[in-house]
């Protein structure tokens, strides 16, 4: 139990000097995507080995959250060098346990190397993946046990926290967070500080504040990465937070979607409160202050700060029209501040730092850094932080390696549902919340999705809509009804079935939706559908004029057929053909029967001479 | 099974949901995490489970209903041994996973959202399971199968089957 400022001082420098700087150790990332990839078994062969060879004394090893580079997984780093192993076999460790942490050689196969030079990488903070990023809400990511409060203090955990509450009055943290200008990183942008003012000047004695951890966008798993990777720091944030809002209680609203997420936080909130930092007279400054999850039902809609609300109280997640925001009434009327558990865990570092360090970085109105999780037809797909400003190319080819198999990219989306596409012509465009919405888009909750010339943009917006149209909760006729009348007129242009005066109607559709639906998550719903008009107004009109999907996507407009040149009679596509369609005699030309084929693609997959096309 | 020993295996039942409804000091806020809970004990919502929340929670069967019906995480009718989840989330469907759906369809003989009639399987399509390194995604249980299409799944599949029938 932390009683005081002065003890948490005094833990952590013990912590250190029981740390050797100079000690080995072995860092395994277990989070959901390594572990996927058999991670845990890596850490535990690990853990077996050391203790077989007696190396306790000499190696550490643990459990770290997501390093954000899930392409590679699973990812292993040996310290104190940093050396970086990439793609991590439980069969690879004796290896590395004799070569590397006996003998301080490399397994020349583990390391990463360069596409673009051939150069094999040894140590992380060298790989272009992370040299190219700014690293402050994932600072810590990678290198501590996010099971382990000490891990959290030892690297100066919870003294943002000690320094706000027994050296700042609640006005001086608030104008900090005003000054830093940092904004709502879950998607709306709306200044933090200006939210945490008017709620505490909200009138009522009790109030609440709220993680929105919630991440319902497909494509975006930032908050995820954070939840498991790093809970202390939310935690920390929401503890000042509440501290400087006048908040006794907070809710952690997550997805049921992230078991690794809940189980993180869960243990983390326990923690804090054996410590001392959640509970009675927080470091026996006459605060209270106490963290309880709830788990989200798996409704979209529930990211909408009043429909959370409403799902907080055993609800259902619809959104009420906001006359009254929930900063002045939300959670059982009462004032409510919710922040997204991005925005929470910048928090402490704008308390350690100052606001001047955190404005320093970024663009006029976009301050700090922006996580996004970049997915998609991309050769690095992983979890990135750099600067507000970052032009998008910067971030697609430097950081994410460019587009796999030498494809031209066609366009890039961000926000989710709510977002857009921006066309390749725009890559230059730095990326902050502003430039993002003037482009048709949106920063949403950190997804970027990178698209290549196989992707039909007609299909895109369908995908969305159709996502969109499901999740809608049904509250108001504009987004319940407009969505599926959209989809509607989308699925009949994917199928060949579009008529001239759509594109117009669609147009007028989305328009409606934007200006009358209830709820943010409504009125941003056409944003797909709008952007893709907007910049890819060719391809709907060859869909629409002359039945044709440019990119190969939709079924109904295209064919599969086999190249005369390339085919070698070998059989793979006519055995696999669900519909036999495929017809041929062995090491002769193959063809397929168009009447019979369903254009599932599964030939394309299983040739492998690369004789099968799509027209 | 004559009346006598019905009524004592549902009292049985309501006892479990009693304990359940107890953990939580009978919070009519706690409905979303009451019925979670019951759902992980019974696989699916029973609708004599819903009634007896009603009560005992004191909120009437429309609202019991409307919440679980509304969210995603609950489910009405019982499901299979063994959760199929394919992630139709952006990334997995752009590296073509509504394919590897469909190809799961085909060879259960089911539709999303459906469950064979042995009970052994129930497919579900997420929207994102925030793993997209490993697009497009699959998930049988607790493993996942990464990079998948639809011959992959397939196999998959099958050796599942060919697993199960074993037992």
């Amino acid at each position: 139990m932390i009683r005081t400022c002065q003890e948490l001082q005094a833990l952590q420098n013990s912590l250190l000097n029981q740390r050797d700087p100079n000690k080995q150790y072995v860092r395994v990332c277990v989070g959901t995507g390594c572990r996927a990839r058999g991670s845990l078994d890596v850490l535990e062969t690990f853990k077996e080995e050391i203790r077989k060879q007696s190396l306790e004394i000499k190696v550490e090893s643990k459990q770290t959250g997501c390093h954000g580079f899930c392409e590679r997984g699973p990812v292993v780093v040996i310290g104190p060098k940093e050396i970086f192993y990439q793609q991590v076999k439980a069969t690879d460790v004796n290896e590395i346990v004799s070569k590397t942490l006996l003998n301080g050689e490399f397994v020349d196969r583990l390391l990463y190397q360069d596409s673009t030079t051939g150069q094999k990488v040894q140590h992380e903070h060298e790989v272009p993946f992370y040299k190219m990023q700014t690293r402050r809400i994932l600072a810590n990511n990678g290198r501590i046990d996010p099971t382990n409060i000490l891990d959290y203090i030892a690297v100066g955990g919870y003294q943002a926290l000690a320094k706000a509450i027994s050296n700042m009055s609640q006005e001086e943290i608030i104008n900090a967070v005003e000054k830093s200008g940092l904004r709502g990183l879950g998607g709306g942008g709306f200044p933090t500080g200006r939210k945490w003012r008017t709620c505490r000047e909200a009138s009522g004695d009790i109030k609440f504040v709220i993680g929105n951890g919630d991440e319902g966008d497909p494509g975006a798993f930032s908050d995820r990465s954070l939840m498991e990777a790093n809970p202390h720091s939310i935690l920390e944030g929401m503890i000042i937070g509440a501290y400087a809002i006048g908040a006794n209680q907070g809710f952690l609203y997550v997805r049921a979607e992230y078991p690794l997420a809940l189980k993180h936080l869960q243990i983390a909130i326990d923690q804090a409160k054996e410590y001392g930092f959640l509970g009675k007279n927080i470091l026996n400054y006459g605060f209270d202050f106490d963290i309880k999850i709830v788990r989200g039902g798996g409704a979209f809609v529930c990211g909408e700060s009043s429909a959370l609300v409403a799902s907080i109280e055993g609800r259902m997640g619809e959104p009420r029209a906001k006359y009254i925001h929930t900063v002045e009434r939300g959670l059982w009327n009462k004032p409510t501040n919710l922040n997204n558990v991005k925005t929470w865990a910048c928090i402490p570092l704008i308390v350690n730092n100052g606001a001047d360090w955190y404005a320093k970085t970024g663009t006029g109105k976009s301050k700090g850094t922006a996580v996004f999780s970049l997915v998609g037809k991309v050769n690095n797909t992983g979890l990135i932080e750099v600067p507000m400003g970052t032009p998008l190319k910067q971030i697609i080819y430097d950081v994410g390696g460019g587009v796999p198999e030498g494809k031209k990219i066609k366009a890039v989306q961000t926000g989710g549902p709510s977002g857009g596409c921006i066309p390749e012509e725009l890559l230059d465009l730095p990326v902050d919340f502003d430039k993002l919405t003037e482009a048709g888009s949106m920063m949403g909750s950190g997804g970027m999705i990178v698209m290549d010339e196989n992707t039909c943009m007609v299909d895109v917006a369908r995908y969305f809509l159709d996502f969109l149209q499901y999740e809608s909760c049904g509250k108001c006729v504009p987004c319940r009804e407009g969505i599926k009348r959209m989809l509607e007129i989308l699925t009949g242009i994917t199928e060949g079935r579009g008529r001239g005066e759509d594109l117009g109607l669609l147009q007028e559709l989305a328009e409606m939706i934007k200006d009358f639906s209830l709820c943010g998550l409504g009125q941003t719903s056409p944003n797909t559908v709008l952007s893709t008009l907007r910049y890819f107004g060719e391809e709907y009109q060859a869909h629409v004029k002359e039945k044709r999907c440019p990119a190969g996507v939709c079924r109904s407009l295209i064919e599969y057929t086999i190249l005369e040149d390339k085919c070698t009679g070998c059989g793979a596509c006519l055995k696999l053909c669900p519909q036999q369609a495929i017809q041929g005699e062995q090491k002769k030309l193959h063809v397929i029967d168009p009447t019979k084929c369903i254009r599932c693609g599964i030939c394309r997959d299983s040739c492998p001479f690369i004789a099968i096309t799509v027209r | 099974m004559d009346a006598e020993q019905k009524s004592v295996e549902l009292n049985l039942e309501y006892g479990k949901i009693d304990a359940i409804i107890g953990s939580y000091s009978g919070e009519k806020s706690a409905l979303i995490a009451i019925l979670q809970e019951i759902e992980n004990l019974y696989g699916y919502l029973p609708t004599w489970a819903l009634k007896y929340v009603s009560k005992k929670l004191e909120i009437p069967m429309i609202q019991v209903y409307g919440v679980a019906s509304f969210y995603d995480a609950f489910h009405l009718t019982p499901r299979g041994k063994h959760l199929i989840r394919v992630c139709l989330g952006t990334a997995c469907y752009l590296r073509g996973s509504s394919r590897v759906l469909e190809a799961i369809e085909n060879e259960l003989g089911i539709k999303d959202g459906e469950t064979t009639g042995n009970l052994k399987f129930t497919i579900q399509s997420v929207r994102c399971l925030g793993a997209c390194a490993l697009a497009p995604v699959m998930v049988i249980g607790e493993s996942y199968f990464d990079k998948m299409t639809p011959t992959r799944a397939g196999k998959v599949l099958k050796q599942i089957q060919g697993k199960k029938e074993d037992d």
